[in-house]
């Protein structure tokens, strides 16, 4: 018998729900598609689908060239669709390096000057590492979805009464 | 409830002339087994639990280290983590018991219950039966004693430090490491990224194909880590049948559906009174409240990323209500 995995797009998903069997709000589940949430976003908002304390899951609309971030602590992409190019910059300005104790991405006016690290071609399922510290870009040539695991910063955009199940 | 720990090992019998299996008594608390069935008693009163799903359940306490929170075997017996003691308990989280009383726990030291819990995993797992497989995967538990199966009971979950394929840490599964593709994804891609750091970079960035990663897991329902964030932890797993058993969390956890669909009967942590199933497909994303239990069943193969918050201490800042149950509101 033929196997077939679903992964889904912003296409082709189909979203489950929340059924309500006893005492509880579907609202306490904070239910919501990465797809259906990339569908209605800006290219490259950090949309917050998850989060727990201070640490998020950010969706995020990849549509052509990103801005270049950086973050003081480590982050990782999770490319859900599409393929991506990832550059890697080691600012030597300090300018654009963030304090220890900044969370979350932080985004830069322009490309840091400073040592490229190298690139990373990614595509559906591939995890990528952006080291704390690094200024990174995203460079898309079609429509991708990708999870950032971070922390909430300035960046991150919550909006949950517009993306999750009431 | 006592908070007094019984620092004492468990005992065991030599093996029962008749079936071949051994005996364990730890506290008040006895274990045994027959060709079916686990039998466990307390001053209270006798469980029974179908032997299969008993060794399923406890292979996941003693591999997850008694998890976060409580591990529910069935809806009357299980473990609650207190991070370095565990309570063994039967009935304490059932309405029925409690009401009639006849519910019944001890706190043990954590490694002694561990301890225990090996020892009866290896004794009554036998020859050909693997826990932590899909049932339509392995043979079978029922029986009299017919040899061992120690290699699937040792087995140990990855755990990255950082994030996987980077220098000294967990590593890519492969069909050399004895990883190989899964029947159910035998149609996952298996290309990985291409990774181009400049010289002096190599090994600073780092990216690797996470679907391959779990295409290739042997387990079901048992969480690795490929990622840390700080505290942040993707701790990514393939589901294949049912979860063995209900985990009551003792801190929210969140559930991304990266492919196919599980759902999952969420009960009152308390009481196990149902409250809500939720039904995830891929690209679905819902939280774990802190104060339910839930219990997932997952009709093929699928996998599922669990993102959890590793910081110390988090399951007294619930508990006290310090922090709400649930992680946002609107």
């Amino acid at each position: 018998m033929d196997v077939k995995t679903i992964f889904a797009s912003i296409d082709t998903h189909t979203k489950g729900g929340v059924e309500i069997t006893g005492k509880d709000q579907a609202s306490r589940y904070l239910f919501s598609n990465m797809f259906e949430v990339a569908s209605n976003a800006q290219p490259w908002e950090r949309i917050v689908i998850a989060k727990n304390l201070e640490f998020t899951i950010e969706v995020t609309r990849a549509e052509g060239i990103s801005s270049w971030y950086t973050c003081a602590h480590d982050e990782t992409a999770l490319l859900m669709q599409g393929a991506t190019e990832i550059h890697f910059i080691k600012p030597t300005d300090a300018n654009y390096i963030p304090s220890d104790d900044k969370e979350g991405a932080v985004k830069l006016a322009n490309e840091p000057a400073g040592e490229r690290m190298g690139h990373i071609v990614a595509s559906r399922g591939h995890l990528t590492l952006m080291p704390a510290g690094s200024a990174y870009q995203f460079r898309t040539s079609s429509l991708g979805v990708i999870l950032i695991q971070s922390a909430l910063g300035d960046e991150s955009i919550e909006k949950w009464a517009e993306i999750c199940q009431h | 409830m006592s908070t007094t720990i019984n620092n004492n090992a468990h005992t065991e019998t030599s093996p029962d002339p008749d079936n071949g299996y051994r005996k364990y008594s730890i506290g008040r608390f006895d274990f045994e087994r027959d060709e079916y069935f686990a039998r466990i008693k307390c001053p209270t009163g006798t469980h029974v639990v179908d032997i299969e799903n008993f060794l399923r359940s406890m292979m996941r306490d003693v591999a997850w280290g008694f998890f976060y929170g409580w591990v529910n075997f069935d809806e009357v017996i299980g473990t609650v983590n207190h991070y370095g003691s565990v309570d063994l308990y039967m009935g304490t989280y059932n309405n029925a018991y409690r009401e009639a009383g006849t519910n019944y726990e001890e706190r043990f030291d954590s490694q002694n219950l561990l301890a225990c819990f090996k020892s009866i995993l290896k004794d009554w797992t036998n020859e050909g039966f693997d826990p932590f497989a899909a049932p339509l995967e392995t043979g079978t538990a029922r029986g009299p004693k017919n040899g061992n199966n120690d290699a699937a009971v040792d087995f140990q979950r990855e755990l990255a430090d950082r994030f996987v394929t980077l220098p000294g840490d967990s590593e890519m599964r492969t069909n050399e490491r004895g990883f190989p593709v899964n029947r159910q994804f035998s149609d996952v891609d298996q290309e990985e990224p291409e990774v181009h750091p400049e010289p002096g970079f190599e090994g600073e960035i780092a990216s690797f194909n996470l679907f391959k990663y779990l295409s290739r897991s042997p387990v079901t329902w048992n969480p690795s880590i490929v990622s840390i964030v700080k505290n942040s932890a993707y701790c990514p797993t393939s589901e294949e049948h049912i979860l063995p058993i209900d985990h009551g969390n003792d801190r929210v956890e969140w559930f991304i559906q990266l492919s196919d669909e599980i759902s999952w009967r969420v009960g009152d942590k308390d009481s196990g009174a149902p409250r809500a199933v939720v039904t995830m497909k891929a690209g679905d994303v819902s939280c774990m409240p802190a104060d339910i239990r839930h219990k997932g069943f997952s009709p093929k193969r699928s996998m599922l990323l669990v993102w959890e918050n590793l910081t110390p201490g988090l399951e007294l800042r619930y508990s006290s209500g310090e922090l709400p149950p649930v992680p946002a509101e609107f």
